[in-house]
């Protein structure tokens, strides 16, 4: 193989068409959400243990900086899943040529758009 | 081919189903977390542990947290495989992460088991 091939590794001179920024934001939103599953397991528990804990996680929710937290976390976990659903898609030979996969990918983005304001609208 | 590489059944084929199979569970677990909330807006702990009593939501449950963990792990390992070229830091830290996995679903399944 010859080694002087030239190398283009500066990402801001790298054009990423759709289908990549689909990609490397399903793996950044994965890594969020396995960040969070701390977060995600101390509201389970808390609001399993006692009516208590159930009252005062509501009360720690409302937080203006919690509510944020909540809001990024479950932006990632829809993300994460409109993302996913159009892996499962592509399985099944939906979405696997240039053409229809650019297609999927800006809808899965125009679909996680709408869900993360959503999801904002809902939580403020 | 990689013949060294661990992952989570040292077998890519296996490693692929799992995540699959992980994430149809997930999927459908967060679909029926969502309808749990849109369809009581007034969610009390009273009906939110009723909910956690039924075996079927408390093995759903179970089954969900098991997903977690293997799904996160299945992506991890990927990401870890990609990104850190240095085979002691990478083992270093695959360690690390199959810790903080392996102690998340045993405190989900102690926490939702004893509800």
């Amino acid at each position: 193989m010859n080694k002087k091939r030239p190398v283009n590794l500066q990402l801001t001179t790298i054009r990423f068409p759709a289908t990549a920024i689909v990609s490397i934001l399903h793996r950044i939103s994965g890594v969020i959400l396995f960040l969070f599953l701390p977060v995600m397991l101390w509201i389970l528990s808390l609001s399993l243990s006692s009516a208590e804990g159930f009252n005062a996680l509501q009360t720690c929710l409302a937080a203006p900086g919690m509510k944020f937290i909540l809001w990024v976390m479950l932006s990632a976990l829809a993300y994460h899943l409109v993302a996913g659903i159009r892996h499962l898609l592509m399985d099944f030979g939906w979405g696997e040529e240039k053409r229809s996969g650019k297609i999927s990918a800006f809808f899965a983005m125009g679909l996680a758009t709408i869900l993360v304001i959503l999801l904002g609208v809902l939580i403020w | 081919m990689v013949s060294s590489a661990t992952s989570y059944s040292r077998n890519g084929l296996r490693d692929w189903l799992l995540q699959r199979v992980s994430a149809y569970v997930l999927a459908v677990y967060v679909v029926f977390l969502l309808l749990v909330c849109c369809t009581n807006p007034t969610l009390d702990y009273t009906q939110w542990t009723q909910l956690f009593h039924r075996p079927s939501v408390k093995l759903f449950t179970l089954l969900a947290i098991l997903s977690m963990g293997i799904h996160a792990w299945i992506g991890v390992w990927t990401i870890l495989t990609d990104y850190i070229k240095s085979t002691g830091m990478r083992l270093c830290l695959e360690g690390l992460v199959l810790l903080v996995l392996v102690s998340e679903i045993l405190w989900g399944f102690l926490k939702v088991w004893s509800v």
